[in-house]
């Protein structure tokens, strides 16, 4: 049972930097937030303020309602996963999981039925007499999870956990630590700065930027109505294409002139985007009312299998468009980009979502 | 934290602002007056031909002793990287010395030399030459400088091997594929990268000959004969404990110092300078 | 790896074969010198082969010998040169841990200070203040006592920067995964700092021994007694190469005992001292 409440923090650095410049966010029981946002946005600073690693400069941290600012990460009843594991290098597996339960005076016999069912559940009940060297990467990582999870916290703090590990290690882990969460059912904050990572994981998305959230909300949410341009840009791979707009007395129109050809929500909009899947190529010439239709030469294509990325220029930008299977066009070819109305994205002179 | 600092002000920090007081006192010849005089104690030192000739002799007796020792090092980590098999043990039996004391370095060398039972010195007598590190500057000069670079020697094989195993073996390899003769190798490839290595031992050297070889001169010749060994450390305590003329031997440990800081701060500009090229 | 011919692979083996004897003769010649009589040694050429007098030499040095150091036995000179050089070895290694302990992983008020106030140190050996030091020792009534053989050594700076740096290489995560763990300041040093820094502790043990067995200069002026002389420093009075009293056969028993110890930690804890040198001396 345990709730995280960060109100208006802020962290100065003693030289001068401005990590987090005041966040606010509220975890509901239960619930894995991750925060991402790209690197030295301030992500960590936030975790280990709420781990009680760094001090708070100003706001609030609130653990189950509590106010834990002055409080040490001892008791603050939490457990954390770093990036590079820290595991004790001296220790066996077994003493690296069994080091917290020791140190807060748990009774020999429970610390070893924890750290044994514990090992259990992770796969590690072979590996529990060897040291950190003599393990894997996947390996050293399973033991970190398990050293965070025997101690049985309130929280469980996760700072880039799966970033040394290879792309298909990273996928399994992902899967595995989700279903860890929700069976055992604790208040997660996770650190990453993949976006794939935040959206398969998270109950509740923040996306951080130069210390300051841009959005919070349910990923899906998050992906499909962006808060700002970075947002935008930030959640989503291929990322969302991003076309400037200039006015004028005929209504908005492309920095190359193009008009669109209908109305913008907002006459403030002066940026517009639309996702590589919402939109398609065709070689036809039809008129096609209600959508947005931009003249574009192929400049690559992407083949990934299932898909392909073309790669264009147009209205003066680069954007990419998702077909599905093969693609037909090569490059050189002349085509049309055609995304509908209804998917296109506004954003306003501060890069803030109109709609 | 608190013991360490306590230690270093009683014996360090105290002794050395003793030391700069001193420098500047005189007695007079039977130890009743102490007088302030600034700097003359220095200008007395340093207009001193006996100490000037101690001067000289710690030169020749320092760049001697360090660059036998280095040669000789050099030479045997560079045979023993080529000795693919036995590594292991030449080192073993290289690293003696460095557990020796200087001193009785020094006496054994003196043992092996001296004129009446030294048994090498039987040998060179029975070569025809006249050796007698006794009576002989000069021989005993050789006598002290072989000793203080006997026991030096492992300490600079052991950092010419680790030096020489840092150097890259594809860099040797491609300087092969260029054509590059062994020999040329070394003194195109590996002998410049192990500079620093080099330099560092240098400095090393230099304070160990200047400073803990004090038991060398002291055990084997005391300075003799005539001033002809005396170095400079042995002369601040020849004056200090033996003749007690306390402002001369105070200004000489002062200068002694600045000798010290002079050289360490040129092996950390060195230490730096490695940082910075990683 | 370049092949080599074996004339070359052979040359390098003479070279360090001839190496070594030039490396090895003295302290193998004082081995033999050691097991002859004192008529064989006064009469040069020394044999190159031990001679049969190994026990009776040894047995009469170390028990006969009363008397013949200033009636000071061989057993009291090893101990007190044990003792100095264990006291040095381990008080500088306590301290100069402790400290570095401070110096990385606290904040506090001039911090750096105290950091440099030590390190200057490190630059003066103590050879170059022996006057001023000696001064202290006689003052504080230090001489002639095992406190004043071994606290001033400790007062150096080389193994707290050996520390120091091997503490900055402790990742600062493992720090924090520690503090999250519930490991206060002095659990953490005792579960996780000194355990990771054993192979420093022992590599640095052997190159203090080392140190404190082969000092010269410091134990010559505070010890005045002969009880508390260490075994170098008795051995120096026992030579005199001037007048024939000299008895060789046990000055040389003297010296062999003076100098295998030392030998002994350091081919046999080799492994770690290597290392050691190489490192903190880098
Ligand atoms: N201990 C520190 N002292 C000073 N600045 C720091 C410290 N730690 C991080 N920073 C700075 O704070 C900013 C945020 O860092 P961090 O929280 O680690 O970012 P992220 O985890 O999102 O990559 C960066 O600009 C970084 O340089
Ligand atoms: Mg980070």
């Amino acid at each position: 049972m345990a709730t995280v409440d960060l109100r208006d923090v802020k962290k100065v650095y003693p030289s001068g930097v401005e990590a987090v410049k005041g966040v606010s966010i509220a975890i509901p029981d239960k619930e894995l937030c991750v925060l991402v946002g790209p690197s030295g946005c301030g992500k960590s600073t936030l975790l280990r303020m709420i781990a009680g690693l760094e001090t708070i400069s100003a706001g609030t941290v609130a653990i189950d309602g509590k106010v834990v600012n002055a409080i040490g990460p001892t008791e603050r009843d939490i457990a954390m996963v770093f990036q590079n594991y820290a595991l004790y290098p001296h220790m066996k597996v077994y003493d690296n999981m069994a080091y917290g339960l020791r140190n807060r005076g748990t009774p020999k016999d429970e610390i070893d039925s924890r750290v044994r069912s514990t090992a259990k559940v992770l796969e590690l009940s072979a590996l529990l007499d060897r040291r950190p060297r003599e393990l894997s990467g996947g390996q050293r990582q399973r033991v970190a999870m398990g050293r965070a999870i025997v101690r049985n916290p309130k929280i469980f703090l996760f700072d880039e956990p799966l970033s040394n590990l290879d792309a298909k290690l990273r996928g399994q882990m992902r899967v595995e630590i989700k279903n860890l969460q929700r069976t055992l059912g604790v208040t997660s904050v996770y650190v990453t700065h993949d976006q794939l990572e935040a959206m398969t994981l998270a109950d509740i998305l923040v996306v951080m930027n130069a210390g300051l959230v841009e959005q919070t909300g349910a990923p899906l949410d998050v992906y499909e109505k962006p808060a700002s341009t970075f947002v935008a840009s930030f959640i989503g791979a291929p990322p969302m294409n991003l076309l400037a707009l200039t006015g004028s007395s005929s209504g908005p129109m492309l920095a190359d002139g193009t008009a669109i050809g209908f109305a913008a929500p907002e006459t403030q909009a002066v940026t517009l985007g639309f996702r590589p899947e919402d939109a398609d190529v065709t070689f036809n010439a039809e008129a096609l009312p209600g959508a947005l239709v931009l003249p574009a030469t192929v400049e690559a294509v992407e083949p990934v299998g299932a898909e392909s990325f073309l790669h264009c220029a147009a209205a003066g930008s680069r954007i990419i468009v998702r077909v599905s299977g093969r693609a037909t066009a090569k490059p050189g070819d002349q085509l049309r980009v055609v995304a509908k109305a209804e998917r296109l994205h506004w954003f306003d002179q501060a890069g803030k979502r109109v709609d | 934290m608190a013991p360490q600092l306590a230690i270093t002000l009683v014996f360090f920090y105290w002794p050395a602002g003793q030391a700069l007081y001193q420098s500047m006192l005189r007695q007079d010849p039977f130890g009743l007056r102490t007088r302030f005089v600034w700097f003359a104690n220095f200008r007395k030192v340093l207009a001193d031909p006996a100490y000037l000739n101690s001067i000289q002799v710690t030169v020749v007796f320092s760049l001697a002793t360090a660059i036998v020792a280095m040669v000789v090092a050099l030479l045997l980590a560079v045979m023993a990287e080529k000795a693919v098999r036995g590594k292991g043990l030449y080192r073993t039996l290289l690293i003696w010395p460095y557990a020796v004391a200087p001193a009785i370095a020094g006496m054994l060398w003196l043992f092996l030399f001296n004129p009446s039972i030294g048994s090498l010195a039987y040998l060179l007598r029975s070569l025809g030459i006249a050796w007698d590190p006794l009576l002989n500057g000069t021989h005993a000069m050789i006598l002290l400088v072989s000793a203080a670079a006997w026991k030096q020697i492992s300490y600079n094989f052991l950092f010419f091997v680790a030096g020489l195993q840092a150097v890259p073996k594809t860099l040797i390899e491609a300087a092969a594929m260029d054509g590059a003769g062994e020999t040329k190798r070394f003194w195109t490839i590996v002998f410049p990268l192990l500079a620093p290595t080099t330099f560092f031992l240098l400095v090393v050297n230099t304070v160990y000959a200047l400073f803990d070889t004090f038991g060398i001169v002291h055990a084997v010749t005391g300075g003799g004969p005539g001033k002809a060994t005396e170095t400079l450390v042995y002369k601040v305590y020849n004056d200090g404990f033996v003749n007690l003329i306390l402002g001369d031997s105070a200004a000489q440990s002062v200068i002694l110092m600045a000798i010290v800081i002079a050289l360490t701060a040129i092996q950390f500009r060195y230490v730096e300078r490695k940082v910075h090229y990683g | 790896m370049i092949g080599q011919s074996p004339l070359r692979t052979f040359i390098a083996h003479a070279v360090l074969i001839l190496g070594i004897l030039i490396v090895a003769f003295p302290i193998y010649y004082t081995f033999v010198a050691s097991t002859h009589t004192l008529q064989t040694i006064l009469r040069p050429p020394l044999p190159l082969l031990p001679g049969g007098q190994l026990w009776n030499n040894y047995s009469e040095a170390l028990f006969g010998g009363i008397g013949r150091i200033g009636g000071v036995s061989v057993g009291q000179l090893l101990l007190n040169t044990t003792i100095m050089a264990l006291g040095v070895a381990v008080g500088k290694i306590c301290i100069s841990i402790l400290s570095a302990y401070a110096i990385v992983f606290f904040r506090f008020p001039l911090r750096m200070t105290f950091f440099w106030l030590i390190f200057i140190t490190l630059m003066l050996p103590v050879e170059v203040r022996i006057l001023p030091t000696y001064k202290v020792m006689v003052d504080l009534g230090m001489i002639d006592t095992y406190a004043g053989l071994i606290i001033p050594l400790i007062a150096s700076a080389t193994a707290t920067l050996l520390f120091r740096q091997f503490f900055m290489t402790i990742p600062g995560e493992l720090v924090e995964a520690a503090r999250v763990d519930g490991a206060g300041p002095w659990r953490f040093f005792f579960d996780i700092l000194l355990p990771l820094s054993r192979t420093n502790i022992a590599a640095l043990f052997v190159i203090l021994f080392i140190y404190g067995w082969t000092q010269y200069l410091w134990p010559l002026l505070v010890t005045n007694s002969n009880d508390m002389n260490t075994i170098v420093i008795a051995l120096r009075k026992m030579v005199s190469f001037a007048d024939a009293d000299t008895e060789w056969h046990l000055v040389m028993v003297t010296a062999m005992l003076a100098i295998v110890p030392p030998i002994l930690v350091v081919v046999l804890m080799q492994r770690w001292f290597v290392r050691g040198l190489v490192e903190s001396e880098k």
